[in-house]
């Protein structure tokens, strides 16, 4: 079931209706029942894979939880005639025992993924060795992805992890644990909660507060309005240009790129609001995964704010504990002695960004791309670093950080830096992508724009005139949000003026919105019988 | 306050199915140039005066080749057609299960050609056939049954949702025809007066299974039925339509059909000469359908034989019915004397040839 | 506690460390600073800072960082 199916929608008015209606302390489990039933929709095969990570994410749950319940009666029996030797000696027992389980779980749980995930990728680049040496080729498997399964295993990591570190006891109710993992407004594209943080508002029950299921109602809309006005309809040029890399080079690559980060962004950030919304119709408080993040000024910024769930999985589940890991501490230490300071200090740094964001790329899809998309990334993350002492000299000497030029020109460049990397989003191989790139710098014509071929590309004068009303709402919007919750202003506004407002959001996605059967008169022409 | 709230609240909603409704109405298809047997399936709830002898459901070959109006000048039978382009089996069921609502005709003619089609054909002709009826579970039905996978239930409750993106094809027709739209047919006939010769079609191909579908006989077993249990007498009948082509096998079918039944079939095809049609006059184009002179010979024909098989009154001397009808043949003889001066003056009928009138238009 | 602030004066000698007390909320440090910070620990007070103790609350201020440096070395 998509966002944007009539099914769901159907779903949501009946979920919504069941949830208000039914007794409050039925709420949770009515909510886990509907996200069977939503992912029941996707395949039943899928409902097996998502039990299977619930079960086992749940059993080594329960089971740190006894270790460390048995660790701390142990203590108190013997507290008196333990040595702090021996203590010592135990907890390092437990411990051990403790990552023992957490390993299996992670093993288990990452396995699965990379086995439905990665297989033909991995075959795929046997192959290409295999071809190298004259052997025999394997043959692909048929593995159906299961809808969301990036997203609920990295939920289901973040949760196991931080059970063994004791941020907080293991959910005792499988239920509780199993809607968590797979509260359907989640599920397909996040954002990546944490329990400790969805948990509470996600178990507890709800009255039915006016204004909260108003403003969840309003963003839910607007999310509608970001994918089905602006989204849905420029992704016919997008595909037309990047599916075409042989008739749409220099100038189209660029046109391409902004294109799809239209796309992209009016997608992504419409899905994350129409899933935050649903939630807080429903009382439930979800994290949030953008903060305008085209706003950004540099590289690193950007990455605080576009996709921040999945961002923040990374630095703490991956980033820190590998650069902070005694082996990195070693290396730390070692490479300092032998190749001085400044390049010893920035040893660890470097292993843990090149490794986080070799695997954020592996994370986003198989392929190639994605692996060099993440690289990308990374270095180019590292890169800025480094020149910030160079920056700072520059600011220094020309007094202009605090200008709306430099701020606007950073953003800027900051947004381009981005589509560009993108471009390994869209085309078919990561050699195409360099070549389209290379492109627009060998055959930029500017003039390719103005003979009518931005017509061509799926999108008529119409398209175009609902697009640039679009884009320029979304950017107001975002631009009065930097004051607050655009929300609460029209919430403060006079009724007729809310309602209007309103109104106008709903009709433009009704009618505006690129869904359904296109109207098409030439389907008419005269053949009746 | 909280009365407030909830009347505000209440106004919002009127506002915005008032606001829905209204842009529906704008957005959706006129059909009043060009293709305009679209209108035709809505125009019968117009019609104030809903009693009629027969009513006729079908395709092309009820609306195109029979007129009401003759039947009621030369037999005085009234008459109404409720077909549609590309109508087919289950959209007539259901039409005329919707007709049944309101009024019980003595006859109900079937034009047997849809029969062919086991499968639907085309989105454009479901829309054509099924939003000109009211909401209602008949609609819900219809739809359901007439339903392309690429189509939603939705679409038929709120057709704002198939049509919503015309909003960048909208013409001065729709603001035109926005609330009110002419009458475009005489009791479901839908009149043209220009002539094509019929010239030689190509030979039909052989098909590898002559069978109709059994969806088709299921429909049809429901249409005996449903006609049965108002009675209704229920008429087969095949239009006089050169293609396409009415093979002996389809032929055959349907004489049997009607014989364990104990329905009347008529193939007008076996009765050309006694008609007296004339396919190098009588069609407008080449023979696929008739046009007004032709539809005229075979609604005498086939008056005649409604008339004696059924014992239909003859109600000519009915005042009221005599007013009504009067003003249905003043508009009957209007359009056809505009068609031919029309055609005298173009060459042709504007309306079914917008594109060449905009041409030369353009050339002049 | 000298070192502690000697460290971090290193990575920003803009701010002063003694007062600021909301280094992450303010995104002041980042987290190629505070894995900076981490090793410099390691290597000087020998202390291993581990990942889960890397919390908005351990590293808002020098003296919470110191806190928990203390802390990590009496457990040892």
């Amino acid at each position: 079931m998509l966002f944007t199916s009539y099914e769901f929608i159907l779903f949501l008015c009946i979920v919504i209706g069941l949830y208000y209606t039914i007794p409050k302390r039925f709420q949770w489990k009515l909510l886990l029942v509907a996200s069977f039933v939503f992912y029941y929709f996707s395949g039943w095969s899928n409902l097996i894979y998502i039990s299977v990570t619930i079960v086992s994410t749940y059993l080594v749950g329960v089971k740190l939880g006894n270790l460390d319940k048995q660790q701390k009666l142990y203590l108190k029996e013997h507290k008196e005639s333990l040595t702090p030797e021996e203590k010592k000696a135990y907890k390092e027992r437990i411990k051990v025992k403790r990552w023992r389980w957490l390993l299996l779980c992670l093993i288990f749980n990452l396995g699965i993924l990379a086995v439905v995930k990665y297989t033909n990728f991995a075959i795929a680049n046997i192959n290409y060795i295999f071809t190298l040496f004259k052997m025999n080729e394997l043959s692909f498997v048929n593995l159906i992805l299961p809808m969301g399964i990036s997203f609920y295993t990295f939920k289901t990591m973040g949760y196991i992890i931080d059970v063994c570190r004791g941020k907080y006891e293991p959910e005792k109710n499988i239920g509780k644990l199993a809607l968590f993992v797979s509260f359907f407004p989640q599920l397909i594209q996040g954002p990546i909660s944490r329990f400790d943080d969805l948990s509470k508002s996600l178990y507890e029950e709800h009255h039915f507060d006016a204004k909260n299921f108003a403003f969840g109602f309003q963003r839910v809309l607007w999310g509608y309005f970001k994918k089905l006005v602006i989204a849905d309809r420029i992704v016919a040029a997008v595909l037309e240009i990047t599916k075409n890399p042989e008739t749409y080079d220099g100038i189209f690559v660029l046109v391409g790129m902004i294109y799809y980060a239209i796309q992209l962004y009016a997608d992504f950030t419409g899905g994350i609001d129409i899933t935050i919304g649903i939630a807080q119709m429903l009382g439930i408080t979800v994290t949030e995964n953008f903060n305008r993040p085209f706003f950004s000024k540099s590289i690193t910024e950007y990455w605080r704010r576009w996709h921040i769930t999945m961002g923040t999985w990374f630095r703490d589940y991956i980033f820190y504990p590998l650069s902070v890991c005694k082996p990195m501490l070693n290396i730390s230490k070692s490479s300092r002695k032998r190749f001085g300071e400044e390049i010893g200090k920035r040893i660890p740094v470097y292993l843990s960004t090149i490794t986080v964001w070799f695997t954020t790329g592996l994370w986003h899809g198989a392929s190639w791309n994605f692996i060099v998309w993440g690289l990308l990334n990374g270095v180019v993350i590292l890169v800025s670093q480094e020149f910030e002492p160079l920056y700072a000299k520059f600011h220094e000497r020309f007094n202009v950080a605090n200008t709306f030029g430099f701020k606007l020109f950073q953003v800027i460049r900051t947004f381009l830096l981005m589509s560009s990397l993108r471009i390994l989003d869209c085309y078919r191989d990561v050699g195409v992508s360099f070549r389209m790139f290379g492109s627009m710098f060998t055959k930029l014509n500017i003039n390719e724009l103005f003979n009518g071929s931005l017509l061509k590309l799926g999108l008529d004068v119409s398209d175009y005139v609902v697009i640039i009303i679009g884009v320029i709402i979304m950017i107001s919007v975002s631009l009065v949000q930097r004051s607050g919750s655009v929300r609460e202003k029209i919430a403060g506004k006079p009724v007729i003026i809310r309602y209007a407002v309103f109104v106008l959001l709903f009709f433009s996605i009704i009618v505006f919105g690129a869904y359904g059967i296109g109207f098409d008169s030439n389907q008419f022409i005269y053949n009746q019988f | 306050m909280r009365k407030k709230k909830i009347i505000s609240f209440v106004i919002l909603i009127l506002a915005v199915f008032t606001l829905g409704w209204l842009l529906q109405k704008l957005l959706m298809p006129k059909y009043m140039t060009k293709i305009v047997e679209g209108a035709l399936i809505s125009e019968y709830y117009d019609e104030k005066n809903k009693d009629h002898d027969v009513i006729f459901i079908g395709d092309c070959e009820v609306y195109e080749n029979f007129s009401p109006i003759t039947l009621w000048e030369k037999y005085g039978i009234t008459s109404y057609i409720r077909g549609s382009a590309q109508q087919l089996i289950w959209h007539s069921y259901y039409i005329l299960e919707d007709t049944l609502k309101y009024e019980k005709p003595d006859v109900v003619v079937f034009s047997v050609l849809s029969m062919m089609y086991d499968k639907p054909q085309k989105e454009a002709y479901n829309r054509m056939s099924i939003d000109g009826l009211p909401l209602s579970l008949t609609k819900i039905k219809m739809a359901k049954a007439s339903m392309l996978p690429e189509e939603d239930l939705i679409t038929y409750v709120f057709p704002l949702l198939r049509f919503h993106s015309r909003w960048n094809e909208l013409s001065e027709e729709d603001f035109k025809y926005w609330f009110k739209k002419d009458k475009i047919a005489h009791n479901g006939y839908l009149m043209r007066v220009d002539v094509k010769p019929a010239s030689s079609f190509p030979k039909p191909r052989k098909l590898a299974d002559y069978r109709f579908g059994d969806i088709c006989y299921d429909y049809l077993d429901k249409i005996v039925k449903l006609c049965k249990d108002n009675d209704i007498e229920l008429v087969l009948l095949k239009a006089p339509s050169l293609y396409p082509h009415w093979y002996d096998e389809w032929d055959a079918q349907i004489v049997d059909y009607a014989k364990k039944n104990d329905l009347l079939y008529i193939n007008m095809l076996d009765h050309l000469e006694q008609i007296g049609l004339d396919f190098s006059t009588d069609t407008y184009d080449a023979g696929l359908h008739l046009n007004l002179s032709g539809a005229e010979k075979c609604s005498v024909f086939l008056g005649k034989i409604l008339k004696e098989k059924f014992n239909l009154a003859d109600k000519r001397q009915d005042e009221n019915l005599k007013a009504i009808w009067q003003e249905k043949i003043d508009a009957y003889y209007k359009m056809k004397e505009e068609q031919y001066k029309e055609l005298e003056e173009y060459g042709y009928l504007l309306k079914f040839n917008l594109k060449r009138a905009e041409e030369d238009n353009r050339l002049q | 506690m000298e070192t502690l602030l000697e460290i971090l004066g290193e990575l920003h000698p803009e701010i002063d460390f003694e007062t600021h007390k909301s280094l992450i909320d303010d995104k002041i440090l980042d987290s190629f600073d505070i894995v900076t910070i981490i090793a410099e620990v390691n290597d000087r007070y020998g202390v291993a800072i581990p990942a889960h103790e890397i919390t908005p609350e351990n590293f808002n201020s020098a003296s919470a960082l110191y806190e928990l440096i203390q802390r990590l070395m009496d457990e040892d």
